[in-house]
């Protein structure tokens, strides 16, 4: 398998509006792929079709080679998720959080404790271990969140605007962690509002109005569209949006 | 007379000391920019400035007027807008509106120019409930309701937090235009790229402010040499590069990477050299922006 995403036609419709509209594409394994869009343009709706939360109107697809329309609890147990707005349980310590999550995603006691205890040292918090999530400073929290999300090695994890509202130093050793997970063979499937960061992606796609308006490596949408940065490109992107 | 004069502002909570001692002053009619991440202490300032959390210590003038001993008529020539949406959800557009302007005893109509510029795209809404509408059009309202009586000074605290870049621009726009009515504006925001609005910005971290200026005389203090790395394999290029002898500080910038050297001592070419097994790298002289001076000063804070 060398597409780890493969959706054709994919529609997904509330009543009478058509959140996400027709779309099709693919999502290659081990890339780092940047999935833009203005807000209400229907990134969310997309996600949860991909995470298995929420079926598609019409359409067909895989994800990790698993039926969207079909096989969507399994899909679960292939993906990792993270949402800046949540991840982690605040009034649980570092430890019980990892834990938890650990054993949702299925893995043995002895897995985790002996896990827990590289990924403590490798976050420098080892003695913040048994300290209340909600003490963590809010890069710490964001780290730690990925972490989590991909501490079973999923195939793929998807992250929602993963950093916003920190110094430019966490949000830069953020993106290393997503570099790390990418070489160690895990895709990566991220929502930003920061268009520097969508620079940092193998290939971006754009959506407008629910629909894929352009996709490719940020060097290719950048000579398509003739503009110096990917930020310039989302904003002539974005106006073509009739949505409101 | 500066519109807004801090000295010495110190508040705490508990443990935590949310401002440690700042000082700062706006002019009549500047746009000021408070950058700097969560956290850091900038939602607490904006509120002291709105005269709702008190000061440990040190003085804040406002227009001229002592903030404790003024603070009633201070807050008839301030508007405020809190970072959480705080309007009637149930009630409509022109509700809401009508009701912030009859607490200050006005009607809609007396101050409309003033808040024309922001409440232009709303019109199509004014009998739609203010739950119902979308972020950017609710952000609008807020801001709307916090001009209705023609404030002197606005308060803005995260405005564009969770905002597309195509609407924080229009809401850049918008700001330029309250700005021409000689209104002045402090606004925190975590975005790097909002200075360029700014007539003058303030770094701020960990309750205090890093620097304080306009956006270009920051980037010209910026004193260390600093170069742009170009390469297909960015993340190889800088782990290599953090280990070479000239290597202050490294990181990823937008398609390129950003690299101060630790002092003169070094060139470009020693560098280049040291990358040659990434045959496509390519080292070029960059200027540096607010980004960077924000990248070395938290360096500098964490190294000493």
């Amino acid at each position: 398998m060398d597409k780890i995403i493969e959706v054709q036609h994919l529609t997904k419709k509330f009543g009478n509006f058509v959140a996400v509209d027709d779309i099709s594409f693919d999502v290659r394994c081990g890339e780092i792929f940047g999935f833009l869009g203005a807000n209400g343009a229907g990134k969310s709706t997309a996600i949860k079709m991909f995470c298995g939360l929420s079926r598609p109107t019409s359409g067909t697809g895989t994800i990790a080679g698993l039926d969207i329309n079909r096989q969507f609890e399994k899909i679960k147990q292939h993906i990792g998720y993270m949402s800046q707005r949540f991840s982690l349980y605040e009034d649980l310590t570092v430890r019980e959080n990892i834990t938890l999550f650990g054993g949702i995603y299925g893995l043995s006691r002895s897995d985790i404790k002996a896990k827990a205890k590289v990924l403590l040292e490798k976050l420098e918090i080892s003695h913040k271990a048994d300290d209340l999530v909600s003490s963590l400073p809010l890069g710490d929290k964001q780290k730690l969140a990925f972490s989590v999300s991909i501490f079973h090695h999923p195939e793929i994890v998807f992250l929602d605007e993963p950093t916003g509202g920190v110094d430019p130093a966490s949000r830069r050793r953020f993106w290393e962690m997503i570099y790390e997970a990418a070489e160690s063979g895990i895709t990566v499937f991220v929502t930003t509002h920061f268009m520097d960061e969508a620079e940092y992606c193998n290939r971006i796609c754009m959506m407008v109005d629910g629909r894929i308006k352009a996709l490719g490596t940020p060097s290719e949408l950048k000579a398509e569209y003739g503009c110096d940065t990917i930020n310039d490109v989302f904003c002539k992107m974005a106006v073509t949006a009739t949505r409101q | 007379m500066n519109a807004i004069e801090v000295q010495h502002l110190t508040k705490t909570f508990g443990k935590t000391t949310a401002l440690g001692d700042i000082s700062f002053s706006v002019a009549q009619g500047e746009i000021f920019g408070t950058i700097g991440p969560d956290g850091a202490g900038k939602s607490t300032l904006i509120r002291s400035l709105a005269t709702l959390a008190l000061p440990d210590s040190g003085t804040i003038q406002m227009l001229g007027m002592d903030l404790l001993k003024d603070y009633k008529t201070i807050r008839t020539k301030i508007g405020y807008m809190p970072e959480i949406f705080s309007l009637y959800q149930d009630l409509t557009v022109e509700e809401n509106l009508e009701f912030y302007a009859s607490l200050f005893d006005i009607s809609i109509a007396d101050n409309y120019q003033i808040i024309e510029p922001v409440f232009r795209q709303l019109e199509p809404f004014r009998k739609r409930r203010a739950g119902k509408l979308s972020g950017g059009m609710k952000q609008k309202l807020a801001l709307s309701c916090a001009l209705i009586h023609n404030p002197q000074i606005l308060l803005l605290d995260e405005p564009t937090r969770g905002v597309d870049p195509v609407s924080r621009k229009e809401f850049w726009n918008i700001l330029g235009d309250i700005k021409k009515q000689g209104i002045t504006i402090v606004f925190s925001t975590s975005y790097m790229d909002e200075v360029s609005i700014c007539d003058k910005i303030g770094l701020f971290n960990k309750g205090k402010f890093l620097c304080i200026g306009a956006p270009a005389e920051i980037a010209d203090e910026f004193a260390d040499p600093i170069y742009l790395i170009k390469s297909a394999q960015l993340y190889k290029v800088l782990l290599k590069a953090r280990q070479w002898e000239g290597t202050r500080q490294c990181y990823m910038f937008g398609d390129s990477i950003h690299i101060v050297f630790k002092d003169g001592s070094y060139s470009p070419e020693a560098l280049k050299t040291f990358l040659a097994e990434f045959a496509d790298a390519e080292v070029s002289a960059v200027e540096a922006n607010i980004e960077d001076c924000f990248m070395n000063l938290l360096n500098s804070e964490r190294h000493g």
